[in-house]
């Protein structure tokens, strides 16, 4: 098989294109032939933006043929999750709702990646609003799953980690509100990182639940998360949670050793729930870490069984209020006929949002209404504060808590409709690290029946470091090399 | 039976911040629609508040001057409601942690003092405007979305308009004061709601509370009370209760019209609000705030009584604002006469300043160059009519007073001789009004007068004028 261009990872496009070996257009040129071929069967853009790629990629070019200085990323092709807003560029949100709406203005981490000269391809799919486990959810398309097309490529970045693992983009960002970068990033074999809240601003993030959203990188391997993730963080005062710190460079640090490192391994994270295929899995991977000289403990995290219920009525709650924007008046859709303003805002919403938003909507409106506010919200809020606690305990032992990311590995596209109380179980392992805005990444270690199986490291806060290190560390020392065949 | 009226006021007060309350978008008022907007003031999808912090300080000095308690932590919440000019569906105000809490203001003097509560002060974002045209089109104007304000809430502990008045006013000095809100009701910077009802004297029957709004004047407050409490004391002897309701005045009818009943009040569905990090103030930063605190109105007017000795009308009118009252007092650090001051700010500089339209920092010259002038006058270098002269050359900008007295040749004539001379002669001219003075006719020597003056080109020292004419006129 001759080795194609877009088949390689950031980091090696990024040193060819520094020496001069080969050019950002050739680059460009080679990842949108494979977008052609590929994206009728994977469906993983919404809207791909050619003009804005060969108008930067042709700058880079010039750039670098006169001995200028180029980015982090010059040169590398990208693709951004559909809910994160680009200037003049349509930010849909895979919804109806947002179907015509064309931002005046940039997220502040789009912004970042074109000042590190990232090539734009384009916006990618999502569940809509990015609520949904499986990207079924969209209003315009289902996007499938690279390597069995008649799977969910996960979700709700769906698109975003199938394009990576299609080779239709070097990396995507997403975002992740209970797992949604992990989860589809397992899904597909390739790396996902949920930075620790604050570390990455929202600024631009069409909210879905504000006080779990994270915006992170989706990559080939852990080594392009490090470079995406330096070009991505930092203070921003356009977004109030933003922490300000010390920027870190994560390239540096991230090939040493783990030897004595702690890891504990939370026995609820292995529970009856867990398929036979990933459980073997994760005790191999656990053996890797052992292997290399790292100490791995089983610990507890005793609160973890409340964390989908408390993210189910924290996440539904928040959802009722960020959508509440949604009227029709300024931007987006609006309802052809009404009769007054209230008809028109009724009308908009019903006929703009998808059942799973409304769903959601009615849920969260019914957990803050009346005395539900103490029942279940207030009640929510107090088991969170617990559940990072749990957090805070084993961190004062441990440096990483290794866990599955997913119960299964891919599932048929459609399955999850039938199920939603199986399809909740989806996001079992990865809410608890969104309601303590800790770190958490997914990496694949292993395949079932050909489909790829990810494996969750939760890291301290602003340990992204540790994170980064370990994971790598197991990318090393494993070879899981093969690629989906489309 | 005696029936005593219960009155809580719940007031809004835009801070005069130059920036909005969760961005940096001008808060200038009357510009045109729309122009100063961005996308967090509209709401966009994927923007984000961040808490301007002048907002806290401002606020934190209101609770302050009220007597507050001061939150080290508070947050923001969510308020839910739908309304086309609420950009979020919600608005982002304070819910349960208030800033400032359990404050009071004082109002009526000596005995009769009176401490009114402040329950709470917290802060909060404005919504946009709706206008609705006549042909039933209605425009929205988003430049008021997220001006910062400030929520009062009183105790009701008030119990007359006039009361009510009395307080809004000593309220709206302090906040004026303290350099927080231009409390201007014209232009909705001061917006007040009132929650009034009536009870009998054992507190055993009362009317349920009406809620008045739209109440745009301190006129209209004092009118809609008056009106509401004669309503809620019929009512209640009639035993005819109504429900609770919100009824908002109207100033031509000069009645107030149910608007809705209060018990489909919305369930605002409060809760914190994620994008907008705790509040967390230090001992250090409010002594910070509380060192920028002027020296309030209340006790400023106490301080002139005793030190100025002034009556109480000029008191009144010379601390009717900060500015005004820092020029009094440093022009009475060069100056020793309140009194013969207070005159001149009250009828000079004030009409001056009305008639320019000015502001009076915007003032050319000094407090020192008007205690000069004043000066001038009581040595008798000038005279009064002279000194007026000098005043409005001093404000057009012309210089220091004695320096425009003197290039404009209007020095006093002090020279005896000089004025025995030009005398003799006004009176060698005017042999009739002589005759009339001497036959008895006093009007003829304020002519006499007159003409002395007008020869001397009005800086003869008037008293010495009345002096020599007198002893001519004897010899």
């Amino acid at each position: 098989m001759k080795l194609e261009l877009y088949n390689l990872s950031m980091y090696e496009i990024k040193k060819k294109i520094e020496k001069k070996e080969i050019k950002a257009v050739e680059v460009l040129e080679s990842t949108l032939k494979r977008i052609e071929s590929v994206e009728d069967k994977v469906q993983s853009y919404l809207t791909l933006t050619k003009d804005i790629a060969f108008c930067k990629a042709n700058e880079i070019d010039k750039r670098i043929a006169n001995n200028e200085a180029i980015g982090e990323l010059g040169g590398i092709p990208m693709a951004i999750k559909d809910n994160i807003c680009t200037e003049e560029i349509l930010t849909t949100c895979a919804s109806k709702m947002l179907h015509n709406f064309v931002p005046p203005y940039s997220a502040t981490v789009y912004e970042k990646l074109l000042m590190e000269d990232g090539v734009m391809l384009g916006k990618t799919n999502m569940d809509e609003f990015a609520m949904g486990s499986s990207t079924e959810s969209s209003f315009h398309k289902k996007t499938r799953n690279p390597w069995d097309i008649s799977k969910v490529p996960g979700g709700s970045s769906g698109g975003s980690a199938s394009a990576v693992a299609a080779g239709e983009a070097f990396f995507a960002l997403g975002s992740d509100t209970g797992g949604s970068i992990r989860q589809p990033a397992a899904f597909c074999g390739v790396v996902g990182l949920k930075p620790t809240y604050g570390l990455v601003s929202r600024y631009g993030l069409v909210a879905m639940a504000n006080s779990l959203d994270h915006i992170g990188p989706i990559t080939k391997d852990v080594t392009d998360c490090a470079l995406v993730l330096n070009a991505i963080i930092g203070y921003d005062s356009k977004d109030g949670t933003s922490i300000k710190r010390d920027k870190i460079d994560y390239l540096k640090t991230l090939n040493g050793e783990i030897k004595g490192l702690r890891i504990a391994i939370p026995r609820e994270y292995f529970d009856e729930n867990l398929s036979e295929p990933v459980r073997k899995a994760l005790i191999e991977a656990i053996q890797v870490f052992e292997n290399l000289g790292a100490v791995c403990e089983e610990v507890s995290l005793p609160n973890t069984k409340y964390a989908m219920a408390v993210y189910y009525i924290i996440s539904q709650t928040e959802v009722s209020l960020a959508l509440a924007r949604f009227d029709g008046i300024r931007y987006g859709h609006r309802a052809l006929n009404y009769r007054n303003i209230e008809e028109l805002v009724k009308y908009t919403r019903s006929e703009g949002f998808g059942p799973e938003v409304k769903t959601r909507i009615v849920l969260g409106t019914h957990w803050l209404s009346g005395d539900n506010y103490k029942e279940y919200y207030q009640k929510a809020n107090e088991v969170r504060k617990l559940i990072r606690l749990d957090f805070n305990n084993i961190f004062s032992n441990y440096d990483v808590v290794l866990t599955p990311t997913s119960a299964t590995a891919a599932f048929e596209l459609g399955s999850s409709q039938e199920k939603s109380l199986a399809r909740q179980k989806i996001d079992k392992y990865t809410v608890a690290a969104n309601l303590a805005g800790i770190p958490a990444i997914s990496i694949p270690c292993g395949f079932d029946k050909g489909l790829p199986i990810g494996m969750q490291l939760m890291g301290k806060n602003f340990d992204e470091e540790t994170l980064l290190r370990v994971a790598r560390a197991f990318e090393r020392n494993t070879s899981l090399d093969h690629k989906p065949s489309l | 039976m005696s029936i005593r009226t219960i009155i809580g006021l719940e007031i809004h007060v835009e801070l005069s911040t130059k920036s909005k309350i969760f961005c940096s978008c001008s808060t200038d008022f009357g510009s045109t629609a729309n122009s100063q907007c961005c996308p967090i003031c509209i709401g966009m999808p994927g923007s984000l508040p961040t808490l301007n912090k002048k907002v806290v300080d401002y606020a934190v000095k209101a609770g302050l001057a009220l007597n507050c308690n001061i939150a080290r932590e508070s947050n923001m919440d969510r308020k839910n409601y739908f309304y086309p000019d609420l950009v979020k569906g919600y608005q982002i105000t304070q819910y349960d942690q208030p800033l400032c809490k359990n404050g009071f203001l004082e109002i009526g003097q000596g005995k009769n003092i009176k401490k009114i509560g402040i329950k709470r002060i917290h802060i909060e974002e404005d919504t946009g405007k709706s206008l609705h045209t006549n042909q039933d089109v209605t425009l929205l104007d988003y430049n008021r979305s997220g001006v910062p304000l400030i929520e009062i809430v009183t105790e009701p502990d008030l119990s007359s308009a006039e009361e009510t008045k009395e307080f809004l006013e000593s309220l709206r000095d302090i906040l004026k004061y303290i350099g927080i809100s231009d409390v201007k009701m014209e232009e909705g910077s001061l917006r007040c709601d009132v929650n009034i009802n009536v009870a009998n004297e054992n507190g055993k029957s009362f009317s349920n509370i009406t809620e008045l709004k739209n109440l745009n004047s301190f006129k209209s407050v004092v009118k809609a009370i008056e009106f509401e409490e004669n309503r809620h004391r019929l009512l209640l002897q009639e035993d005819k209760n109504t429900s609770k309701e919100t009824r908002r005045w109207d100033d031509i009818a000069n009645i107030t019209i149910s608007m809705r009943s209060k018990e489909t009040e919305y369930d605002y569905r409060y809760f914190l609000e994620p994008d907008i990090m705790n509040i967390a103030l230090s001992e250090d930063e409010i002594n910070k705030i509380k060192e920028t605190l002027p020296e309030l109105p209340r006790d400023k007017r106490e301080r002139w009584a005793t030190i100025f000795k002034l009556p109480e009308y000029d008191i009144n009118i010379l601390t009717s604002f900060l500015e005004l009252a820092n020029f009094f007092e440093e022009t009475m650090a060069y100056y020793n006469s309140p009194k013969k001051l207070s005159n001149w700010i009250m009828t000079e500089l004030l009409r001056r300043l009305k008639e320019e339209e000015m502001d009076i920092n915007q003032l050319i010259f000094t407090p020192k160059d008007l205690a000069e002038l004043l000066d001038l006058i009581d040595k008798g270098v000038i005279n009064n009519s002279i000194g007026k002269k000098v005043f409005m050359e001093m404000f057009n900008g012309e210089g220091k007073p004695k320096i425009i007295a003197e290039k404009n040749g209007w020095i006093q004539i002090e020279d005896i001789k000089v004025i025995d001379e030009v005398l003799r002669g006004i009176l060698r001219e005017n042999p009739h009004s002589v005759n009339d003075y001497r036959n008895g006719k006093d009007r003829a020597f304020g002519y006499l007068v007159g003409q002395s003056m007008k020869a001397l080109k009005g800086k003869g020292n008037p008293q010495l004028i009345n002096k020599v004419l007198k002893k001519l006129l004897e010899e």
